[in-house]
């Protein structure tokens, strides 16, 4: 089968760890704008962990936002480009924890805006601390004991917090094998037709692996995605409300 | 057009839209409110967008987003809600953005009061978030100048591609007065290429992010930008400052109150002026040096500390004496300013 | 028409080994090769290589291509 990345993706090489889940979530926006003819008119907004990489990594027109803001910042621009696509894509730190507010406010308000969310259970730019998608018992630079739930709560599902809302699309998938990434391809091109479509908040979980902060090869860090963050994270399509629905 | 009775914040909203700005996003605070308030309904009326963000932080990132995709985009707030968007006004400045944010001011610190106050001067002009910049702040001293001030503020905005502060209070933006709000301009979110429109197949991709990471000679470039600004964007009103003894500094609401001591003052024989700053950053210092018989200088201002008392000793090289008078909770007093003007002179005659 | 090929650039390779782990035929492995960056590269046998694209799928950094 003939692949080749696309051309909206930079080739020079990226600053991101070996085996980070970041550069697999760009290839798959980047294939999906240019599968949908989007490539010329996707606005982005990164944030400015890991993710912020990205503004190097892709040639998408790219706002780097404040930490915790990127969805907020793309509301503005695409209140202002309605005919264009706009990505904001964002860290779990981001999303669910300085960042929570306007999440949860982007899906209040169900606004039309992509979100990507690389959820891999720590914060990485600053050196793998807690989050709030930490898993219990998870040894991070901030819980070097393990994070003790009780103290610190059991990780944060978005699924469960945006049950009682309707969004335009929610879905999960996982960086992990081969299928698992051909799914969240699949997840994320929904996400962009809804989003086109005008029919609101597109957000798409992506498990993430992090072998730097995890302190674990690749392949393993890959494999942990399965076999610990699956059974509190689980995969698949949750919404998928229409316009004014 | 002709005048019309309006409130302060309502006449700095239309002129907003006169001036072209079709976003806001804000957030509720007294007393400010009117801004979201008339917004909410009237921005729709011209085709343009308004949100009602969950928080400060929500509404300045939104600007900075609309700001990028080329639009006018405006925000406001007061006091305690204006210090949180200090976090967007710092990445607006290092994102080389235009964009505009009114503070309404309101006494503080904390919590503090919804009365007038003049408290927020130095989170205005220095630098009120973190890093190494400063913004033009521009000061209204009624409602006509709420108006005309926002057009000027979205036209330095963008010759600058920086943002641009509006310095109001809850006096100037709770009183009604006749104004005339400006001519009504189109603008064009494609005028600047560099606003975000999506990028074609071997453009450049446009990148909007911190300044220095792609500009080589940031250093200079910073330092010219505000260099310029200083010598170009200095605007005040000057008061018979001539042969004044004793000049007023006074800006925003306290300003009338001075003007009106000015006259009272020279009515009793004092030779009394008032340079009134219309920008607060770049500081008027072009002003100060037309007082040449200036024995000393006495600031009028909302506040307990005398927070513009070191922008004008700068402004004279501290070669007078620069006091402060004071209120909190209320609009200054003319006796008591042209009290106070008469001890700060007489003190000086006495040697003191 | 020609047979399709796998074509690699390693000088993008970090070396991370999910080609290596997730290629179906154990085509790919690491040689001794050490790319401009530092990382020792993977290196693909075309004998084995069936072209069915996992390696393109999971590599994080671009390295692979096909046609």
């Amino acid at each position: 089968m003939k692949v080749k990345a696309p051309e909206t993706v930079t080739f020079t090489q990226s600053g991101f760890c070996p085996g980070c889940g970041h550069g697999l979530a760009v290839r798959l926006i980047a294939e999906v704008a240019e599968e949908l003819g989007l490539s010329e008119k996707l606005l982005t907004v990164v944030d400015v962990a890991c993710g912020s990489l990205n503004i190097d990594s892709w040639r998408f027109d790219t706002i780097m936002a404040a930490h915790g803001r990127p969805i907020v910042t793309a509301i503005g621009a695409k209140r202002v480009r309605k005919e264009n696509p706009v990505l904001a894509y964002v860290g779990d730190g981001a999303a669910y924890s300085i960042g929570m507010a306007e999440t949860m406010h982007a899906a209040i308000r169900n606004d039309n805006v992509i979100t990507i969310v690389i959820n891999n259970s720590l914060f990485g730019m600053t050196g793998g601390q807690c989050a709030p998608t930490s898993l219990p018992g998870q040894r991070t630079t901030s819980t070097p004991y393990g994070k003790d739930a009780a103290k610190a709560g059991m990780p944060f599902n978005v699924v469960d917090a945006f049950s009682g809302l309707k969004i335009g699309y929610l879905a999960r998938a996982a960086l992990c094998d081969v299928a698992n990434m051909n799914k969240a391809k699949q997840y994320i091109k929904k996400a962009f037709e809804k989003h086109m479509a005008g029919d609101g908040f597109c957000l798409v979980e992506l498990l993430s692996a992090c072998p730097t902060n995890l302190n674990m090869a690749p392949v393993a860090s890959m494999e942990r995605i399965k076999t610990d963050m699956m059974p509190y994270f689980p995969i698949g399509e949750f919404q998928e409300h229409k316009k004014g629905e | 057009m002709a005048k019309v009775l309006m409130k302060g914040n309502e006449a700095l909203a239309e002129a907003a839209l006169a001036a072209g700005c079709r976003f806001y996003s804000g957030y509720p605070i007294t007393p400010q409110t009117e801004i979201l308030e008339y917004l909410s309904w009237r921005m729709e009326e011209v085709g343009g967008e308004f949100i009602q963000a969950e928080s400060e932080l929500s509404g300045v990132n939104m600007v900075l987003g609309a700001a990028a995709a080329g639009a006018r985009a405006l925000t406001s707030s007061a006091g305690p809600g204006f210090s949180l968007k200090q976090e967007g006004i710092s990445y607006l400045v290092a994102s080389e953005l235009p964009a505009v944010i009114v503070d309404v001011m309101r006494i503080g610190s904390g919590l503090g009061d919804i009365a007038q106050s003049q408290g927020d001067y130095w989170q205005l002009t220095r630098g009120g978030g973190h890093g190494d910049y400063r913004t033009i702040v521009l000061a209204p001293a009624s409602v006509q100048e709420n108006a005309d001030l926002m057009v000027t503020a979205f036209d330095l905005a963008e010759k600058y591609t920086h943002p641009v502060l509006i310095a109001s209070d809850a006096a100037i933006g709770q009183m009604i007065e006749a104004v005339e709000i400006p001519e009504f301009i189109e603008h064009d979110i494609d005028k600047y290429e560099w606003s975000l429109k999506g990028c074609k197949k071997g453009d450049e991709q446009r990148k909007v992010q911190n300044a220095y990471y792609t500009n080589p000679n940031y250093e200079y470039f910073l330092r010219d930008k505000y260099d310029k600004m200083v010598a170009e964007e200095q605007r005040y009103e000057a008061i018979q400052i001539e042969d004044a003894e004793i000049v007023l500094v006074a800006y925003g609401i306290s300003s009338r109150v001075a003007t009106e001591a000015v006259e009272e003052g020279r009515a009793k024989g004092m030779k009394i002026g008032l340079i009134r700053p219309i920008t607060l950053y770049p500081f008027p210092e072009k002003a100060f040096a037309q007082a040449k018989e200036a024995k000393a200088f006495l600031t009028v201002e909302m506040n307990i500390l005398g927070q513009m008392v070191d922008d004008v000793k700068l402004a004279t090289g501290g070669a007078k004496p620069v006091e402060h008078y004071g209120s909190i909770f209320a609009i200054p007093e003319t006796d008591g300013i042209l009290e106070k003007a008469q001890a700060v002179l007489s003190a000086i005659k006495e040697g003191k | 028409m020609d047979k399709e090929k796998i074509y690699t650039d390693t000088n993008r390779c970090k070396g991370c080994g999910y080609c290596i782990h997730f290629c179906p035929k154990d085509a790919i492995s690491v040689s001794a090769i050490v790319n401009d960056k530092g990382y020792n590269v993977i290196q693909v046998d075309e004998e084995k290589c069936i072209c069915c694209g996992s390696c393109y799928r999971v590599c994080p950094d671009y390295v692979f291509e096909i046609r």
